[in-house]
């Protein structure tokens, strides 16, 4: 598990750039699935046969693609001025090493040297606008024989095990991705769609065209999740915290969780004592927002591991929470599956 | 109706957790429609054929705003985050109810200045001892806990958004017979999210004309932002809102019906907010949509206020709709 983290985390992917993680994605699931298509979009559908069962669809979708940057022009000292893809904060931008378009051409966010900065400019926030991508270019002729506008830009971030945790970027959410891989290894008594999505960091937009092809009867979301679980002395609340086992979703910003698949979910985690926590109620949005709203309603639910720092340069996660995530999901489809079937509330009137 | 209203009003059923609604209005309609379904998301989908003619979806949300627990510290305070639009400056001094009947009371930390708290700087004190013995979890939402009032011909109390717009499609339910239409009185959930439950209502029912029936501001208080609508002037058409541009067949034939049948209107432009119109309006190959507001003043406070004869009206209104709706042929 943690090592197809290890794999797909360095991989670039911006939204809308997903090639390379689907290559690699595919790569590792081939030998496990019956089936696998890529849609219009570009999301992955992998497809495991029912092994002894019915032909009732569950999906299972992770999102494959990160918050990056976008070449927006090559100015002529040659530097790239660039556009933030997804929800990136621009204090995580400064002095970063990043790669750049497909060649994995390495650059660096410059900043100016303490010995020549002003006292009043340490101080201040950098906007985006002010930020450039420096990749050694002398000038705009030289810098566009290796870069195009358009191309995406990422953070180059080894991946390595620090203490008993990991470190890498995109954990949010090449995680979920790593958990799904796992979990297309298993036989089930139905027929699972893996469903590696695009587009999730720009609006929840892959899982939108994918929910409505697939018209699963249940869809699990995964996610490498907000952990904010430093100390502090405030009494307050955390989104997750880091070693306290797999996240349950009630609601986000995006969906409310059918709490019936909630309790499924639940029971299991008590029944196979699988550690569990809630999710701080209305933190972040997800692909369920959009798979739940597809046709008449696909009952969804979220699944997460909590990984701290994400949308910046280097996060860190805990491989017992994502092995609990693949415990939770695991022991649970087959029960969310028929929970879910209860719940549709399709229409069979004719009209 | 009113009886009906005051029952909705006082009711519990924020957005996620609407069905003590639905229950009610499921009791109220069941020997005056054809068939009715819940949907896999909620939404309460009652079908009357009252004569030949287009798939009519009218709908009202059941849902409310509220509060959201994210967090029970160990003293047995609750952190909250607000379900919808709930505004800390109505927070401040209310009570709240559970689904269970747990009240709650709003607590603030000391704000500088009189400025107005953030969310964060309040809390829930259901006056628990502790953590271990609050009788509240992670997840739970309470809502404003108002008793109803009718008094000066107006309903006052809590969720008149939209708990008016429910009570005036089981109205309609109860005494439509005849008309040129098959209506499908939909009764959503989680509105105040972002009009959730009519976008997969609607593409189940697959309407050919769609009405929202949702409440509108006014312009009728003290120094508040211009505005056309009064209260007890006549349910409002809506031109147009923040989410959705009525279809101009849908607006038009409202406003001849209404002057045809001398049922007071007036004509509204609402510069926020929307209505399950909006997602109707969007459905597969898209339907042609309009709202039928009823004017309330102080939209999500606690204190909500309406006319009764807007109520009315908007029962009259609905009814010729379906006797002659637009866009055919």
């Amino acid at each position: 598990m943690i090592e197809t983290l290890g794999v797909l985390s360095p991989i670039p992917g911006i939204s809308g750039r997903e090639d390379a993680v689907r290559e690699a994605v595919l790569d590792r699931v081939a030998p496990y699935v019956d089936e696998a298509s890529v849609d219009s979009m570009g999301n992955l559908d992998c497809v495991k046969r029912s092994k002894n069962g019915h032909g009732e669809k569950v999906m299972v979708c992770a999102h494959m693609d990160e918050v990056g940057l976008m070449v927006a022009q090559i100015d002529s000292n040659g530097l790239l001025k660039c556009r933030t893809v997804g929800g990136i904060d621009p204090r995580v931008l400064t002095a970063q090493r990043v790669r750049v378009g497909q060649d994995n051409i390495p650059g660096v966010i410059g900043m100016k040297p303490i010995h020549l900065s002003k006292p009043e400019e340490r101080t201040k926030n950098p906007k985006i606008q002010d930020l450039s991508v420096d990749v050694g270019g002398s000038s705009k002729e030289e810098t566009e024989k290796w870069i195009k506008v358009g191309d995406g830009a990422t953070f180059d971030t080894k991946f390595e095990p620090v203490g008993d945790l990991v470190k890498g970027k995109a954990f949010d959410d090449r995680m979920g991705c790593a958990v799904l891989v796992e979990l297309l290894k298993e036989a089930f008594p139905f027929e699972l769609h893996g469903v590696f999505t695009v587009q999730e960091e720009v609006g929840l937009r892959g899982a939108k065209v994918a929910g409505y092809r697939i018209n699963p009867r249940v869809c699990v979301t995964l996610e490498g999740t907000i952990c904010d679980d430093l100390p502090d002395d405030k009494d307050r609340g955390r989104t997750t915290r880091l070693g306290d086992g797999a996240v349950i979703t009630l609601r986000d910003r995006s969906v409310v969780c059918d709490r019936r698949l909630v309790s499924v979910l639940m029971k299991v985690a008590e029944r196979d004592e699988i550690p569990f926590q809630w999710k701080r109620p209305l933190a972040g949005g997800t692909d369920a927002g959009s798979v739940h709203l597809s046709r008449e309603g696909i009952p969804s639910c979220v699944v997460s591991t909590p990984c701290r720092y994400i949308h910046s340069p280097a996060s860190m996660a805990s491989p017992e929470d994502a092995e609990a995530v693949v415990r939770l999901v695991r022991n649970s489809l087959e029960e969310l599956c028929s929970v879910a079937g209860e719940i549709d509330g399709r229409s069979n009137w004719k009209t | 109706m009113e009886d009906l209203i005051k029952r909705l009003s006082e009711a519990y059923g924020p957005s996620g957790a609407e069905e003590g609604i639905r229950e009610m209005i499921q009791g109220e309609i069941e020997d005056c429609v054809d068939e009715m379904r819940v949907d896999t998301m909620g939404n309460l989908i009652a079908r009357k054929k009252v004569g030949e003619g287009p798939r009519v979806m009218i709908a009202a949300h059941m849902d409310e705003i509220g509060l959201i627990v994210t967090h029970v510290d160990e003293k047995g305070f609750l952190r909250v985050a607000p379900v919808g639009g709930v505004h800390p400056l109505y927070v401040s001094a209310c009570t709240f109810v559970f689904q269970d009947g747990v009240v709650a009371t709003a607590g603030v930390e000391p704000v500088k200045d009189g400025k107005i708290p953030s969310m964060d700087k309040m809390y829930l004190d259901v006056g628990a001892p502790n953590k271990k013995e609050c009788p509240v979890s992670v997840g739970d939402v309470a809502v404003y806990q108002v008793p109803f009032q009718s008094q000066c011909g107006r309903w006052i109390g809590k969720s008149m958004d939209d708990r008016i717009g429910c009570a005036i499609l089981v109205q309609l339910l109860k005494e439509i017979s005849s008309g040129a239409s098959e209506l499908f009185a939909v009764f959503t959930v989680q509105e105040e999210l972002g009009c959730r439950g009519a976008v997969t209502s609607a593409f189940g029912v697959d309407p050919q004309i769609a009405l929202a029936v949702d409440v509108t501001r006014t312009g009728d208080v003290p120094e508040c932002q211009p505005m056309e609508v009064s209260l007890g002037k006549g349910p409002a058409v809506k031109v147009k809102d923040s989410g959705m541009i009525a279809h101009p067949e849908v607006r038009k034939r409202l406003v001849e019906l209404a002057e045809e049948k001398q049922i007071p209107y007036q004509l509204e432009v609402l510069t926020a907010g929307a209505t399950d119109a909006m997602s109707m309006q969007l459905t597969k190959e898209g339907v042609p949509a309009g709202c039928l507001s009823i004017p309330s003043r102080y939209v999500h406070q606690p204190g909500q206020i309406v006319d009764a004869s807007d109520s009315r009206n908007a029962v009259e209104l609905l009814k010729a709709f379906l006797e002659k709706p637009p866009c055919q042929g």
